[in-house]
């Protein structure tokens, strides 16, 4: 499970360490239910897997002895705050990435609410290169649907698309484009350039002051309620108005029962409708509110256990088709207040894939080939990217994420890569663990530490 | 009892009578023409208000100097919390003065809960945003018990004899000591969705075996109300001639333009309760309110000045009850089972 050679040292950041050979050895390769997993070889050259068969010979290849781990092509993610520029104090692309590559993720789409809104072809390049730098992961930028997040007009999303930063994922996330007529002409704006735009689904009247899910908890802890109708209502609408227009919704962090049932009408219908969900979604009830520790604060809220089951369920039918992290650093005083006061949002990249192993691969809703599915093949196909979520074949960019299923279930700490603490499953137990991350051959993560 | 009062929920029904017996005890004080005790001489109690509310934070100051602890009041105006100090650090300056109780009023929900967990002393949640006020529950506990039961009880005014007109200011408060007000029926009438006091007592009311209903326009209350251990009810005039006590809550000035009602007249047509309400109740039927009345809105003036009223009486008792509280949870000196020596320290009055 370690790096076994002894050359296996040096900065794998450096062009030596790029035109290093890999040979991930023993590797188990899910099954995609046509064939079983099987066990093999993979020998990564020039940024590519260049074989996929046992018993390959290692000369001059760095070996990874990969018993018992599991091979996925490296995570994507839809729905990643950077915080940068504007708020380095809670994470920066470098911190942020590195996150991701300790989670197992070679891509990260960095969300546009920042600080200033990346809203421009500048600001957005700027992110990109960003991520390049810093080299743990693939930062594809995410521009804003309006200027500003102000909802009031279009952001040029044709100069955003146009740019270096290649933007296809429009979102106003944090707020939603709650203007109808907004909604779609941005929908329709975006098909010019096979563009998505990502709906943070949230009836801003139906949630003035809302702090937690409208139910049994905010009526005891004496929270505004955030009742499911404000998420379900404008999901239904915007399924309403892609049909319309014939454009690509996405739909951010899913987070009730009801937005499933309608999501999965829409889809029964052939509209182009995709949807994702958080880990805390999969895992956490608003009942962890009850000692108003805001760390649970996040928005959506946490809901019931009947939004969760239907949650997981959906995942697994494919009905939604990924998990997002919604990863959301805050310092540490944003979160150490009166719950009201707080911010909303949890931490993610770190905890995404163990959280899925425990709430759908422990549970039996989804196997090995499925995680792969709906954590890297579909939201890099949803986010128009290139050389992610491909299947670990001959040819393919050596974009890969080794587990190990089998590591006993350890706690969570919230110390991390991430410059913030604010993960709710701090102290939790979660089974698994991510032993390396290869970026086009690279090594990001090895022996699960940064390589 | 806990080390914290947080929750009506903290309290099991014996932590409640032991309060409740407690304040029967120190409202004995109150006859005596010196009410202090010595019990927490030494002791400091931090009134830390970050909302006015001058008979809440007045209430428990005398509570708490009748039981001759130094008493300090923080006050969010014109302190550093108005120059935005966290709630944290204010509690860790309060640490550091060492402050043994903490009696905290803040407009967010769960601040006490957050503030005992950054502080050693005992945390007095004396209201919390939309969430609870459990001292007024149990004061307004503590009326009803001395009002209507033990003694004449329940089916009739009893021995109360209005204050100033020279009576004990009790029926017969002894004989009520280790009664829990069950099978009384107590209608709370108003805005329980934002009410602390409403929350407080749903849950402290229950616990003492009363059967509460809660009656407002459904606006008013919360979409899970129906988990509370409660009845509810639209009807205010249906619910009036089974009620042994009625407690009308206090329309907030920013709920009359938010829609919840469509006008004030008419929430105070369907909920009010004026002179012609008020005569629908049984005869021993008592009116309670928390405080500050709005006075022609959801309650008339008639009613508010009426024998039924237990409003002034409220008040006495919320102090009384405040001390009970304080000396249970700072623990005290010994607590005398029978009388207090009244005359032990005189030197320490004032």
């Amino acid at each position: 499970m370690t790096a076994g050679h002894p050359e296996a040292t040096g900065n794998p950041g450096t062009a030596a360490a790029n035109q290093a050979r890999w040979l991930v050895r023993g590797v188990t390769v899910p099954g995609d239910g046509e064939h079983g997993s099987r066990v093999t070889d993979m020998l990564l050259s020039g940024g590519s897997i260049t074989a996929v068969e046992t018993g390959l010979n290692h000369s001059g290849a760095r070996v990874l002895d990969a018993e018992g781990l599991i091979a996925l092509p490296g995570l994507v993610d839809l729905h990643t705050h950077l915080r940068e520029p504007g708020r380095e104090d809670a994470e920066t692309v470098e911190t942020g990435t590195a996150a991701a590559a300790l989670g197992g993720y070679t891509a990260v789409h960095a969300m546009a609410n920042t600080d200033p809104v990346a809203d421009t072809a500048g600001v957005v390049e700027q992110v990109w290169r960003l991520g390049r730098t810093a080299g743990h992961c693939d930062v594809q930028p995410v521009g804003a649907v309006t200027s500003g997040l102000a909802g009031t007009r279009l952001a040029e999303l044709g100069t955003m698309a146009d740019s270096a930063a290649r933007v296809r994922v429009f979102s106003d996330d944090g707020r939603c484009v709650s203007d109808p007529l907004l909604m779609r002409r941005a929908l329709e704006y975006v098909k010019a350039f096979d563009g998505v735009i990502a709906q943070h689904a949230q009836d801003p009247r139906l949630t003035e002051g809302a702090q937690l899910n409208e139910g049994e908890m905010s009526a005891r802890l004496g929270l505004a309620g955030w009742p499911a109708v404000a998420e379900e209502a404008i999901i239904a609408r915007d399924c309403l108005l892609a049909a319309h227009v014939g454009s690509a919704l996405h739909i951010c962090h899913v987070s009730t029962a009801g937005s499933v049932e309608i999501i999965r009408w829409a889809k029964s219908k052939g509209w182009p409708v995709t949807a994702e969900v958080t880990p805390h979604h999969l895992l956490l009830t608003d009942e962890f509110a009850v000692g108003y520790d805001p760390v649970f604060k996040v928005n959506p809220p946490l809901r019931t256990e009947a939004d969760i089951a239907e949650l997981r369920r959906a995942l697994a039918d494919g009905t939604i088709d990924c998990v997002a992290t919604d990863h959301a650093p805050h310092p540490v005083e944003a979160k150490e207040t009166e719950w009201a006061e707080a911010a909303f949002g949890m931490t993610g990249l770190e905890t995404a894939l163990r959280v899925v192993h425990q709430a759908m691969v422990d549970t039996g809703l989804l196997d090995w080939a499925g995680v792969a599915d709906r954590m890297s093949v579909r939201p890099a196909r949803i986010g128009r990217l290139t050389g992610q979520g491909t299947p670990l074949a001959v040819g393919a960019p050596a974009n890969l994420t080794l587990y190990d299923p089998a590591a006993p279930a350890e706690a969570v700490v919230s110390a991390g890569a991430s410059k913030s603490r604010n993960t709710p499953f701090a102290g939790m137990e979660l089974p698994g663990r991510v032993v390396a991350t290869f970026l086009r051959g690279v090594p990001t993560v090895l022996d699960g530490k940064l390589a | 009892m806990k080390r914290h009062l947080i929750s009506a929920a903290d309290l099991s029904r014996a932590d409640a009578l032991l309060i409740l017996d407690t304040a029967e005890e120190l409202a004995s004080l109150a006859d005596r023409p010196i009410k202090k005790l010595p019990t927490l001489r030494g002791r400091t109690v931090v009134n830390l208000f970050y909302e006015d509310s001058t008979r809440t934070r007045i209430s428990f100051e005398a509570a708490a100097k009748r039981l001759s602890a130094d008493v300090i009041n923080f006050s969010a105006k014109g302190s550093s919390v108005a120059k935005g100090e966290s709630l944290k650090d204010t509690a860790l300056t309060l640490e550091a003065m060492g402050a043994d109780a903490v009696v905290i009023r803040h407009g967010a929900s769960g601040a006490a809960h957050r503030l005992a967990g950054w502080v050693r002393g005992s945390v007095l949640n004396a209201g919390d945003g939309t969430h609870e006020h459990p001292t007024q529950a149990l004061l307004d506990a503590f009326t009803i018990r001395r009002r209507l039961v033990g003694g004449s009880g329940k089916g009739g005014l009893g021995g109360w004899v209005p204050p100033g007109a020279g009576g004990s200011g009790g029926s017969s408060p002894r004989a009520s000591r280790g009664a829990g007000l069950d099978g009384l029926r107590v209608t709370i009438v108003g805005d329980v969705l934002h009410s602390r006091v409403a929350r407080s007592n749903v849950l402290l009311l229950s616990t003492l075996g009363a059967e509460v209903t809660l009656a407002a326009p459904p606006t008013l209350l919360p979409h899970a109300v129906g988990s509370w251990p409660c009845a509810v009810s639209y009807d205010l005039d249906s619910e009036l001639p089974k009620s042994d006590v009625v407690m009308m809550l206090r329309v907030q000035q920013e709920r009359m333009t938010a829609a919840y009602f469509p006008s004030i007249r008419e929430y105070s047509r369907r909920y009010g309760l004026d002179a012609a309400r008020m005569a629908r109740l049984p005869e021993h039927a008592i009116v309670m309110h928390p405080g500050p009345m709005n006075r022609g809105v959801e309650i008339a003036a008639e009613v508010a000045d009426s024998v039924r009223s237990t409003i002034v009486e409220q008040v006495a008792n919320g102090v009384t009850t405040r001390m009970a509280v304080l000396y249970l949870l700072l623990g005290g000196t010994e607590f005398p089972a029978t009388e207090f020596p009244a005359t032990e320290f005189p030197a320490v009055t004032r």
